[in-house]
């Protein structure tokens, strides 16, 4: 293709020029990624357009600024002339940049206009924000109704130093959004909370999320693989944690995924009918707690006070569970707490309610079931 | 130009140093009441001086963690109260009153006025600032310690955040007020108070940028302090205008915060671009090419400024008309921009050059505010922009403006003028050094952050993956060594103060304004008792 070995020829250009600058090897990321997507191909070639045009004008500017220093000097002799307007020379730098300006506004409105069109999806998903991790939710085409929470996978021992780092380290997650290669698909973003933002470079993608409302962007990547990127909207203590991974598959395997994905929900969801043990409703609910508390109130229920405070002796773990279980549903207003009632099932509250107050040193014996949870639920 | 000395039967009373003067309290006091507009400038670039190392010991901290991937020396809270203080303490509290210091000592001097027009709520302006920078420290020892919200302060996370928001916002509150009131004082006395035939076409171009700069100030800073206000009330009072659940949008804020924020870019860069048009003709031997457009540039950066805002929003979901106009708006301020850098330029040109500290500082200025403008040129591109907003790109970018364009200024006007303060010479091969060391480590710290920004790293995050390693690391050193050159800069003006050699009456031979030929060095106590005549 023709605009392909263009881009190549460009990304060479660009790689000769700024190794020079730079002066480092290859291996090292330092620019802007050519992408999977028609879009970002674009995006990359209007860069690079204005990167050689920013270049050149830098070097004409900074070449008559250093001839000045060099052969102008009063210690070469050199007497200052006295001239200080030139109307001439003042209106063609005044008009010249002005139409080169229109030269570069062109080609980047027509990108703009292609990257808002968000019509005609194959697939819509709509990606919610959360403190901090996202949710999925297939709303249209193929794997309707599928929906999930994608978490950071990287273990803490790396972030803190014990275990060596892996490749991805930050850049993985326990469950990635997956979509088919060479299809339009439509992210609807919103947020729970606070402002986040998606975004894949790769895909040339980024979107805040904002609670109360719906945004929308669109990709189709063209080719199968990982891509990787990270919320970008400042939103808190972890928003360096919340990465977003996704796995862009064959057409075949992506419908064999959804399947699988249906299968899966199926066989896990849970009876809320069904009365729990209290070693089962706590094993669980050590799960649910290490997946989306452990963040803040920590795997030894001390917090980190005074923004998050300890459930280890608190006054809600240990005294009427009504109260704990509202606090789980509905959150805590204009503090990080989050209402967990619509990311939850009643079992999974049930669950962590439970773990919370049988752990470290609660011991109030209390037992909740699922029951007790959709009571509360208004 | 003239260098007729004129000291207008006052300079006889003087005994060379202007701080011993014969009459008003002495010793502390003294600084407590003054109404002197020399003596506020002074508190003023002190003032700034010591936030500048309070913030720059922040951006040590952000550079020590972000040294090696993983967390080592801070939590993340802590690490975005940091961020947030770096930058709040950085534009309000250095930048900002460094030059406003710059306007106190020398707008009098520039245009043949006694003083400026509103002496004592000038002391007041003043004295406001230490106590909205003591709140803003204060508010790391409150529960929760300070916000850690990047200083554009968004909503709605600001809501969740503990006392030290609410400090937080008074503190903007109090800075407000002193820049307000800073302004209409210097606006005032342009206005009001020049000489009989200094004409405004005639004013020195420092005292043109600040006058317009004074215009932005009134007209932004009640925008600023109306967003922080409404972040009070949504905070404390049950308002609901940044939350959807009350029928507000949180995206107002960003509107309404920008509409303040981007005329704040050029708050802080119309006095830097004032300073550098008076120190290059000045050691070109060579009248200001253009002067008349150099104003004209000015008022029309300045006008838009007013309608370019939302280039911060490209990625909140703006309709696609309105981005595009955003980005024509943007674009185009190019132009008057590199009118300015032209004629600059067009200055040197055939002109007889030295290069001491002031000169040097000015064209590291000219170099990197040039890069830097034309980053911001590929960052107004909206598709670009998507790629690369909120990442290191945006950071290595503003900081290319506000760094190397506005303290590289800042740093140019001290040496430039600190002959006229002190009476005394600053040491010149120390001077070349801060210059030298200055220009290589701010490059290491920043010039990197462009790769990073460009490969998709964020800004505001504690820790990343591995293949940011190597661009950190460089970014840290420079930083550190960054930071130690600017003790450099302490010990030159201490040293010049304490043991300086006299300075000539005329230090720099082709600096032509007022401040230089009717005024002996150094400055008297009071400047013009009668105004000096101009031909």
């Amino acid at each position: 293709m023709a605009s392909k070995s263009r881009i190549h020829a460009a990304r060479w250009a660009m790689a000769a020029l700024l190794a020079l600058i730079s002066g480092t090897a290859a291996a090292l990321e330092w620019y802007m990624p050519v992408g999977v997507t028609r879009l970002t191909q674009e995006v990359y070639t209007l860069h690079n357009y204005v990167m050689i045009l920013v270049i050149v004008i830098f070097v004409g500017v900074f070449a008559a600024m250093f001839y000045s220093v060099f052969a102008h000097r009063k210690s070469k002799g050199h007497k200052a002339a006295q001239f200080h307007e030139n109307t001439t020379v003042e209106v063609i730098w005044t008009v010249v940049p002005f139409i080169i300006l229109i030269f570069v506004a062109w080609p980047a409105t027509k990108s703009l206009v292609a990257m808002r069109d968000t019509s005609n999806p194959d697939i819509t998903i709509k990606a919610t924000g959360y403190q901090w991790k996202w949710g999925y939710d297939y709303i249209k085409g193929d794997g309707e109704g599928i929906s999930f929470l994608s978490v950071l996978a990287t273990p803490r021992e790396q972030i803190e130093g014990t275990a060596e780092k892996g490749e991805h380290y930050l850049l993985e997650v326990d469950n990635p959004l997956v979509v088919p290669v060479g299809k339009k698909v439509r992210i609807l973003t919103t947020a729970a909370d606070v402002i986040h933002s998606w975004g894949v470079p790769a895909f040339g993608v980024k979107q805040d999320a904002i609670p109360g409302f719906i945004r929308d962007t669109w990709f189709r990547a063209e080719k199968t693989g990982t891509y990787r990127g990270q919320c970008v909207e400042l939103c808190g203590k972890d928003h360096g944690f919340m990465p977003i991974v996704v796995q862009v598959l064959g057409q075949e395997e992506y419908a064999q995924w959804t399947a699988d994905q249906k299968k899966k929900a199926a066989a896990a969801a849970d009876d809320p009918n069904k009365v729990w043990t209290m070693d089962d409703m706590k094993a669980r609910g050590q799960k649910v707690y290490e997946s989306n508390c452990v963040a803040c109130h920590q795997a030894n229920g001390k917090g980190a006070p005074p923004a998050f405070p300890p459930l280890d002796g608190s006054k809600i773990a240990n005294g009427p569970k009504e109260a704990h279980i509202d606090i789980v549903l509905n959150g805590k207003a204009n503090t990080s707490m989050a209402a967990f009632g619509k990311q939850l099932s009643d079992t999974e509250i049930a669950a962590v309610v439970t773990y919370e107050r049988n752990a470290w040193g609660n011991h109030t014996g209390t037992l909740v079931q699922p029951a007790d949870v959709k009571a509360r639920r208004k | 130009m003239s260098a007729v000395l004129d000291t207008h039967g006052h300079g006889d009373h003087e005994h060379g140093d202007h701080d011993h003067h014969g009459h008003g309290p002495t010793g502390l006091m003294r600084w407590i009441t003054t109404t002197n507009h020399k003596d506020i400038g002074t508190m003023y670039l002190w003032f700034s001086f010591i936030m500048f190392l309070v913030g720059g010991v922040m951006a040590l901290v952000i550079r020590a963690e972000l040294f090696q991937p993983g967390l080592q020396l801070v939590q993340p809270e802590f690490f975005n109260q940091m961020t947030t203080m770096h930058g709040l303490i950085m534009v309000f509290g250095a930048i900002m009153p460094a030059f406003v210091g710059f306007a106190n000592w020398l707008i009098p001097m520039q245009i043949g006025a006694p003083d400026m027009a509103f002496a004592r709520m000038n002391n007041w302006s003043f004295w406001i600032l230490p106590f909205a920078g003591a709140l803003l420290v204060l508010s790391f020892f409150t529960p929760g310690g300070a916000p850690g919200v990047g200083w554009t302060l968004y909503a709605p996370l600001t809501i969740q955040m503990g006392m030290g928001m609410d400090l937080t916002i008074f503190a903007v509150h109090l800075l407000g007020m002193s820049s307000i009131m800073g302004s209409i004082n210097i606006v005032t006395t342009i206005l009001n108070m020049r000489a009989p035939g200094m004409t405004l076409m005639r004013m020195p171009l420092f005292c043109w940028t600040w006058l317009i700069t004074g215009y932005l100030l009134i007209a932004t800073m009640p925008v600023l302090a109306g967003a922080v206000t409404m972040t009070l009330t949504d905070r404390h009072f049950g308002t609901s205008f940044f939350n959807a659940a009350g029928g507000g949008d949180p995206v107002l804020y960003q509107h309404i915060f920008w509409f303040f924020g981007h005329p704040e870019v050029y708050i802080i860069a119309l006095p830097a671009f004032g300073v550098i048009s008076q120190v290059i003709p000045a050691f070109s031997r060579k009248p200001l090419f253009g002067y008349a457009s150099m104003v004209y540039a000015t008022s029309a950066i300045a006008i838009l400024s007013f309608i370019v805002w939302a280039h911060h929003m490209y990625v909140t979901g703006l309709p696609i008309g309105t981005q595009l106009f955003f980005m024509y708006a943007t674009i185009l301020i190019a132009v008057p921009t590199g009118v300015k850098v032209f004629n600059w330029v067009a200055t040197m040109w055939q002109g007889s050059l030295t290069f001491e500290t002031p000169m040097l500082f000015a064209l590291g200025f000219l170099f990197l505010f040039t890069l830097g403008g034309f980053s911001g040129l590929v960052l107004a591109l909206a598709p670009v922009d998507i790629q690369l907003q909120e990442t290191y790109y945006v950071v290595a970018h503003f900081h290319y403006v506000m760094v190397a364009g506005a303290l590289f200024s800042a740093f140019s006007g001290v040496y430039f003028w600190l002959p006229k303060w002190t009476g005394k010479m600053y040491d010149e091969t120390l001077g070349k050094w801060h210059f030298w060391l200055s220009m290589i480590f701010f490059n290491m710290i920043f010039f990197v952050q462009h790769f990073l920004g460009l490969a998709g790293m964020p800004r505001r995050i504690p820790d990343y993956n591995l293949m940011f390693e190597t661009w950190n690391k460089i970014s840290s050193i420079g930083a550190f060594g960054f930071g130690l050159t600017q003790l450099l800069l302490l010990y030159i003006v201490l040293k010049t103060i304490r043991s300086g050699e006299k300075a000539p009456q005329m230090p720099w031979e082709g600096a032509d304004s007022l401040e230089w030929t009717h005024l002996p060095t150094p400055a008297p106590h009071h400047s013009f008792e009668t105004p000096p005549v101009l031909k």
